[in-house]
């Protein structure tokens, strides 16, 4: 192998990484806040709601699951224009990954809620607790706590599996390792850094996952 | 210039559909081979071997399948090697594949009693002994659901090798669109043969899963 590796265009070009990465955090930050709700009130949905909305979920939850993102993405962006919904590409991009992360937390808050024993619905009902209210602090959270690490890894694998949205023309991190490599022709050198920055991404937003789950699960005394 | 009806889109997208299938076929396959290979170093008692496998893990899982394919297809060009795009879409998605598959096996291994470990040991069986005749027959059967729930990754994995310019059901997608101009019916057409792919797979690893569970509890 007689290749030399030239990092000089790092000099010139950090200011467009850090770009890319801002448009990165920003689409995790959206797609993980609305995509976490949308899991919930879809494990709501399957769990407790109403009969006749279960198997709209259910299928919503199977289609999303058994397509690739890519996909979902070129629907959104290239397909739903015919039915008049006209996206720019950063809006598309986030519906996707906040329909994407709604399907996969759905399916593991369910898990949380299943795992509910069935006393409990009844010791809140007898405390004189809503639905609502029995829902909420008997169930959910307790749920949550017990799901976290499962879906702040779910996190994790929709923030990884954003590099697609470069293909829409969103100017994310992976859109800008493909301008630099194009302006430079330092194609492996440019993946490369891009690549680092995302394994850098993807460690500390696992801690700051676990940071929060601290903060908003304490440790209750008697568990 | 030619009009394409519904049939002649399905049909070409499904001659593409091959390529994703054969795709995730060898990936699958050779993933389950790399990955045998790592479990082995990773449940072994060499220190090295442990630390390697557990970066090798930390590096696939934590960085995006896209990445990877990009650093396969230029990375070995560095190397003088005119490389197509099937070689590195396949080598990537084999080195990714292994990095899931070990840990969803570490899982399954480690979830056998250590007595079984100690009792073995106790009969004067080596590792690998101990591995083919008690702990591996124990484990191959809890390892079964996740894996094929995994294989559904893969399928879908494969969808990303387009981007690199292996044409496959997405690239076949994204070429009949510009043909067409109805990337409503195109890409609905594409989502539907994943979905047909996949789902089997999905639903077969949930049944295999329950019908475990039943062996369990007779246990």
């Amino acid at each position: 192998m007689n290749y030399a590796f030239d990092y000089g265009w790092l000099l010139e070009y950090w200011p467009v990484l850090l770009k890319g990465l801002a448009i990165t955090v920003e689409l995790t930050l959206v797609g993980g806040v609305f995509g976490v709700a949308l899991g919930v009130a879809c494990a709501w949905a399957r769990a407790l709601g109403p009969k006749w909305l279960r198997p709209i979920v259910t299928t919503y939850v199977e289609m999303i699951r058994n397509t690739p993102f890519l996909i979902q993405l070129f629907f959104i962006f290239f397909g739903l224009p015919s039915l008049g919904v006209r996206l720019g590409e950063l809006e598309a991009a986030n519906l996707a990954m906040i329909i994407n992360l709604g399907a996969y937390g759905c399916e593991i808050v369910r898990a949380g809620i299943q795992a509910t024993p069935k006393g409990q619905f009844e010791a809140g009902a007898s405390l004189g607790m809503s639905r609502i209210q029995t829902f909420w602090y008997v169930v959910l959270i307790p749920a949550l706590q017990r799901i976290w690490p499962a879906l702040s890894s779910q996190i994790v694998i929709v923030m990884l599996g954003s590099a697609a949205v470069s293909q829409i023309a969103a100017e994310d991190l992976t859109f800008a390792a493909n301008f630099i490599q194009s302006r430079t022709f330092r194609a492996f050198e440019a993946y490369f850094v891009s690549t680092a920055i995302y394994l850098a991404l993807a460690i500390a937003l696992r801690q700051m996952l676990r940071g929060l789950g601290w903060s908003l699960f304490p440790k209750r005394s008697g568990r | 210039m030619n009009e394409f009806t519904d049939w002649d889109i399905l049909r070409n997208l499904l001659l593409a559909a091959r390529w994703t299938v054969a795709l995730s076929i060898v990936s699958f396959i050779g993933g389950g081979i790399v990955g045998a290979l790592l479990l082995l170093l990773r449940i072994g008692e060499g220190r090295a071997g442990q630390i390697f496998t557990k970066v090798y893990i930390e590096l696939f899982q934590g960085t995006p399948l896209l990445m990877q394919l990009f650093l396969a297809f230029f990375g070995l060009g560095l190397f003088g090697i005119d490389v197509p795009a099937w070689l590195a879409a396949t080598v990537a998605l084999i080195l990714w594949t292994a990095a899931f598959l070990v840990e969803i096996w570490r899982g399954c291994v480690e979830s056998i009693a250590k007595g079984q470990w100690e009792a073995s040991s106790s009969l004067g069986m080596g590792y690998l002994q101990q591995m083919r005749y008690v702990i591996l027959p124990q484990a191959l059967r809890i390892a079964v659901p996740p894996t094929v729930g995994f294989s559904v990754q893969v399928v879908k994995g494969t969808a990303l090798t387009s981007i690199i310019g292996f044409v496959e059901l997405a690239k076949a997608g994204t070429v009949l669109t510009n043909a067409t101009f109805q990337p409503f019916t195109v890409y609905g057409f594409v989502a539907l043969i994943y979905f047909c792919l996949c789902w089997p797979l999905s639903k077969s690893s949930q049944v295999l899963e329950r019908k475990l569970n039943v062996a369990h509890r007779n246990h």
